[in-house]
């Protein structure tokens, strides 16, 4: 064997300069990120820890208590049926985050499928799914999906489905994209060489080199998401009543905005709050992955 | 130096090959016939409107034959079709016409897994043939189960004795490609398609891509291995320093057609087509002899001119339009390849490549119409050989 | 410029006329994140008028940072840290880059190994080889474009009255390489830089260029640096050689007799490890190990850790240049090792 080869010493110094590995560039040496995971932190705990953190059920009603104004017992003061507003923000923080995150992953899975289909093997399947997102993007995003919640009649199902139909498509744009630039790489070429099949080289070769690009454009869609959800409950189309939810706690806050304006206040600055957060994880996340990119 | 005739037996298949010469009597281990690949380039609804397919004859009709054991290079430059013809050859583009057969048997148009594994490529960018996510185990690991090559439990240990091979040290098994330099990239490529034990290794520029120092690491490499295993080697290249270092055989290709093949030696001794030898000369050197060659003011270019688009090949002989003996015929006759009397391994596709001298007739002509004391039609010997 | 400047032989000192550009102690550093990438440390040169010098290193070895150097076009994380670069008497260091404007053009210019992302791609080739003369000679539209057809004659652009209104797709590489070098020439330099011209050329392409070069070389006196990793090229080209490693100089001297008798173990490394049409060995000889980092260079010779002949003394002392008989010079403190392992190697074969 040692007749073979002059064997230049493996792992060489020349290789750092190739390539920082990913550890290098730790998350807390962007400022973005780091303020975006600290807020969405605090968020998710106090959203998680809502029975911890408030003696009040969110639901049952005490009429007696209606109306309060900011006070110790109730640091948001009541609604109109005697609700605590804190432990209805909390516990509407709960519904919505668990909804949208959800809701992110139907289409981000079957939007990643398609688009690597599409992409991966072209032809008419290509253009035949290709068509398909033409038409749904046609239609503006929110227009959309309050229609097809309208006509599905509300509830988390009728959100689920909605928000899947509409938003696969940017995955499967995205995924497409880059498929289609990572396929002319050589190491597919070197892959088909090997004899192995379509299926398994998009799984294993070709999406863990791409699902970066689709993962950071999800940070950005659960925004997209959540203001839906929160838009549905304003409407009433969203969770049914009892439940709390952002959005009806702002739609039925709005009668009383002149007088008690910490209603609607609350849980909408909750809703910028949770956005601005996750737009920051998603833009940190995004620099973090792309100098990395080749 | 070679290893040629190592291997003498192989799978003798009964069915006797009509392919022309061969490089001795045993039968080809791959062969191709008329084998042409054309891409369809600019928009197909473009074309569509148009009625028109806008044809791309990257490769346009080959016949090469692979003896068993032997190294074959394919020379040419860019947009010769060397490499589309290599991966036409590794099942990796499928071939519009013609026919390429593995040890006497034709080749699907898709073919199977078992039919795949037999040939193995070697790409040139060493860092896009690597995929960056996975590690050279899991790389290897993934070939090897999907075909069976070792028993699972032996996995480890042959992937170990793969990277040995190459050169590398078992704890490349777990490392990715980015923590590699070039030289060490293109190792893990070899053992890649070392992985698979397969009988012909296509290599397409592996070392044109890497540090002067490194490719001689490599190319000791290709060759050491070649000897040890016994591999026959497609070597693709427009080095033709690297060529005559690696290869037994050269092909040498022009606008989707070889337009030469002789033995390396032969080759590069004697070459028969105007092309290679314009080749040859316009190769710098560090032979005494070559020093501010260039500089020489009053010498004209190896080889005058563009290589025409493949788009737009010219008809008759392909070279004619940078040809130094260009004549009439040249612009009516595509001149086949044909051999020597007698030597069935040179063979060159000129109409003058084995006439002793440029035709007569046509330059007595030209003499006798030009005014006296000028030679005209005379071609530039440019063979530094002689 | 005197035609007969090229052809002397030793390069090291030019009593006649002094040299067009005189670098002397250049050092470049890269500001990087795992520290300070010294890529040119030292580097002293000279290029007297109508010669043709080559650069020559692997990929890492300052080479092209030194050209960069020259031109004042560092990457902005690059900076000239000491040294001179002298053309025509002037330094050009301290120049703010507008200052640098007026000389490139007119004094030095450059051909990149790229031509087609060099080149304007929504610009007629004409019209941006008549830009120079414009901008730097004050010519009026139609001298401009007189100019630029006469260059095109020049370069060997065949058809120039057609090819003048043509964009750089419409031209294969060759011809755009061909444009490149009429861009370079619209101003009449001193010196044009070459940064690997035609290492993305097919051979016959090559071939074609490379006599252009030497051809503009001596009709119109101009000096070339030419930046390569091909030796050959580099013996068919220049007059002298200059091979750098490791951001420094390590061996320069007429071209002849630094490829073909080599006093520096690494250039001797190069011409063995290179494959050669005219001489087939049984096995190249690789130079061992990999190039050294620039953040932490070895101590004493930089090559020691992959030579040969590496002695003790060699990882401790400093190795500058020194010069030899016959106006070439080497940074190697053994280097009577290679001449004698040329020796031995003539002998071989």
């Amino acid at each position: 064997m040692s007749a073979i080869s002059f064997p230049e010493p493996v792992l060489a110094a020349e290789a750092e300069e190739h390539a920082q590995p990913r550890g290098a560039r730790r998350w807390y040496r962007q400022p973005a990120l780091a303020t975006g995971l600290i807020l969405l932190g605090i968020i998710v705990i106090a959203a998680a820890a809502a029975p911890l953190l408030t003696p009040y059920d969110p639901i049952k009603q005490n009429l007696g208590a209606s109306l309060l104004g900011p006070s110790a017992q109730h640091w948001l003061g009541t609604d109109q049926t005697g609700r605590d507003t804190f432990a209805r923000l909390l516990y509407g923080l709960r519904t919505d985050l668990r909804i949208a995150f959800i809701a992110v992953l139907l289409p981000f899975c079957i939007g990643t499928v398609l688009g690597s289909i599409a992409g991966y093997f072209g032809g008419w399947v290509d253009s035949v799914l290709m068509r398909l997102v033409d038409i749904v993007v046609a239609f503006p995003f929110y227009v959309l999906i309050i229609a097809l919640v309208f006509v599905l009649g509300p509830g988390q199902r009728s959100i689920y489905i909605a928000i899947t139909l509409v938003g696969w498509v940017s995955y499967a744009r995205i995924i497409r994209g880059e498929i289609l630039v990572a396929k002319r790489q050589d190491y597919v070429l070197a892959a088909r060489a090997g004899g192995l099949s379509a299926i398994r080289i998009i799984g294993r070769h070709l999406l863990p080199n791409v699902i970066t690009q689709a993962i950071v454009y999800a940070m950005s869609d659960i925004v997209q998401d959540i203001l839906a959800i929160v838009t549905l409950g304003y409407f009433g189309l969203g969770v049914p009543p009892p439940t709390p939810d952002l959005g009806s706690m702002i739609n039925d806050g709005q009668n009383f905005l002149t007088t008690h304006w910490q209603l609607t206040t609350f849980p909408g600055l909750a809703v910028v709050v949770v956005g601005l957060s996750l737009s920051l994880i998603g833009d940190g996340f995004a620099d973090l992955i792309r100098p990395g990119q080749l | 130096m070679t290893a040629a005739a190592g291997q003498p037996g192989g799978p003798e298949t009964g069915t006797a090959l009509d392919g022309a010469a061969g490089v001795s009597g045993t039968a080809p281990l791959l062969s191709a016939s008329g084998v042409a690949v054309s891409f369809a380039v600019g928009s197909a609804l473009a074309a569509r409107i148009r009625h028109q397919q806008r044809l791309l004859r990257a490769v346009d009709g080959v016949d090469l034959d692979l003896a068993r054991g032997e190294a074959l290079a394919l020379v040419g430059e860019s947009g010769s079709g060397k490499s589309t013809l290599a991966l036409a050859l590794a099942g990796l583009r499928p071939v519009d016409h013609g026919e390429i057969r593995f040890d006497g048997r034709v080749l699907p148009a898709r073919r199977s897994r078992a039919d795949q594994r037999r040939i193995q490529m070697v790409f040139q960018d060493p860092y896009s043939s690597l995929n960056p996510r996975l590690t050279v185990g899991g790389m290897l690991r993934e070939l090897l189960r999907v075909h069976h090559v070792v028993p699972s439990g032996e996995v480890e240990a042959y992937s170990k004795e793969l990277l040995t091979l190459v050169g590398l040290g078992p704890d490349a098994l777990r490392a990715y490609p980015r923590q590699f330099s070039g030289g060490q990239r293109q190792r893990v490529a070899i053992a890649r398609a070392l992985a698979l034990k397969p009988d012909i290794l296509v290599a397409d520029e592996p070392v044109s891509a890497l540090d002067v120092s490194v490719q001689a690491t490599i190319l000791n490499l290709l060759r050491d291995l070649r000897g040890e295993l016994g591999l026959t080697l497609l070597l693709i290249s427009h080095n033709l320093a690297v060529v005559r270092h690696l290869c037994d055989r050269v092909a040498v290709m022009y606008l989707g057609r070889i337009v030469e093949v002789a033995p390396t030696a032969r080759l590069f001794s004697d070459p028969r087509h105007p092309y290679t030898k314009g080749l040859l000369a316009a190769i710098p050197r560090l032979a005494d002899s070559a020093f501010s060659q260039v500089a020489a003011a009053d010498s004209g270019p190896a080889v005058a001119g563009d290589m025409p688009s493949a788009l737009r090949i010219p008809a008759g002989c392909r070279f004619r339009t940078r040809c130094p003996i260009a004549q009439e015929i040249c612009g009516t006759a595509d001149p086949a390849l044909t051999q020597e009397t007698g030597d069935p391994a040179h063979q060159a596709a000129c109409h003058f490549a084995f006439t002793a001298a440029p035709p007569a007739a046509a330059v007595a002509a030209r003499v006798a119409a030009a005014p006296p004391g000028v030679v005209p039609g005379v071609p530039r010997q440019r063979q530094r050989k002689d | 410029m005197s035609e007969m400047s090229f052809t002397k032989s030793s390069g090291a000192a030019q009593p006649a006329a002094g040299p067009v550009l005189e670098v002397s102690d250049l050092h470049v550093q890269i500001a990087a994140r795992h520290g300070t990438v010294r890529a040119v440390d030292g580097v002293s040169l000279e290029v007297a008028g109508g010669e043709a010098l080559g650069l020559v290193g692997e990929s890492g070895s300052g080479k092209s940072m030194t050209l960069r150097a020259i031109l004042g076009v560092l990457p902005p994380e690059a900076r000239i840290t000491s040294g001179q670069i002298v053309l025509d008497g002037v330094d050009l260091v301290p120049l703010s880059n507008s200052d640098l404007n007026r000389i490139r053009g007119p004094k030095m210019s450059m051909i990149f190994q790229e031509p087609m992302s060099a080149l304007n791609p929504v610009m007629r080739v004409g019209h941006q080889i008549a830009e120079g003369p414009r901008v730097h000679l004050g010519y009026g539209r139609s001298k401009a474009a007189e100019r630029a057809l006469d260059l095109m004659r020049r370069v060997g652009i065949p058809d120039p009255e057609r090819r003048f209104r043509a964009y750089p797709h419409e031209f294969s590489g060759g011809m755009r390489q061909r444009v490149m070098i009429a861009i370079a020439l619209s101003c009449d330099p001193e010196i044009i830089l070459c940064d690997e011209p035609t290492t993305a050329l097919d051979v016959t392409i090559q071939d074609q260029i490379l006599r252009l070069l030497a051809r503009l070389c001596a009709e119109s006196g101009v000096s070339l640096i030419f930046v390569t990793h091909d030796l050959p090229v580099v013996a068919q080209l220049c007059q002298r050689v200059a091979v750098m490693y490791g951001g420094q100089l390590v061996e320069t001297g007429d071209v002849r007799a630094v490829l073909l008798d080599p006093r520096h173990p690494y250039t001797l490394g190069l011409v063995r490890s290179a494959p050669d049409v005219e001489y087939v060995r049984d096995s190249l000889v690789p130079i061992p190990g990999s190039p050294p980092s620039l953040v932490t260079p070895p101590s004493g010779c930089r090559f020691h850790p992959r030579c040969e002949f590496a002695e003790e003394d060699c990882k401790v002392l400093p190795t500058p240049l020194r010069v030899l008989p016959g106006g070439r010079s080497t940074a190697c403190l053994h280097y009577e090792r290679c001449q004698d392992a040329v020796a031995a190697d003539r002998v071989g074969p």
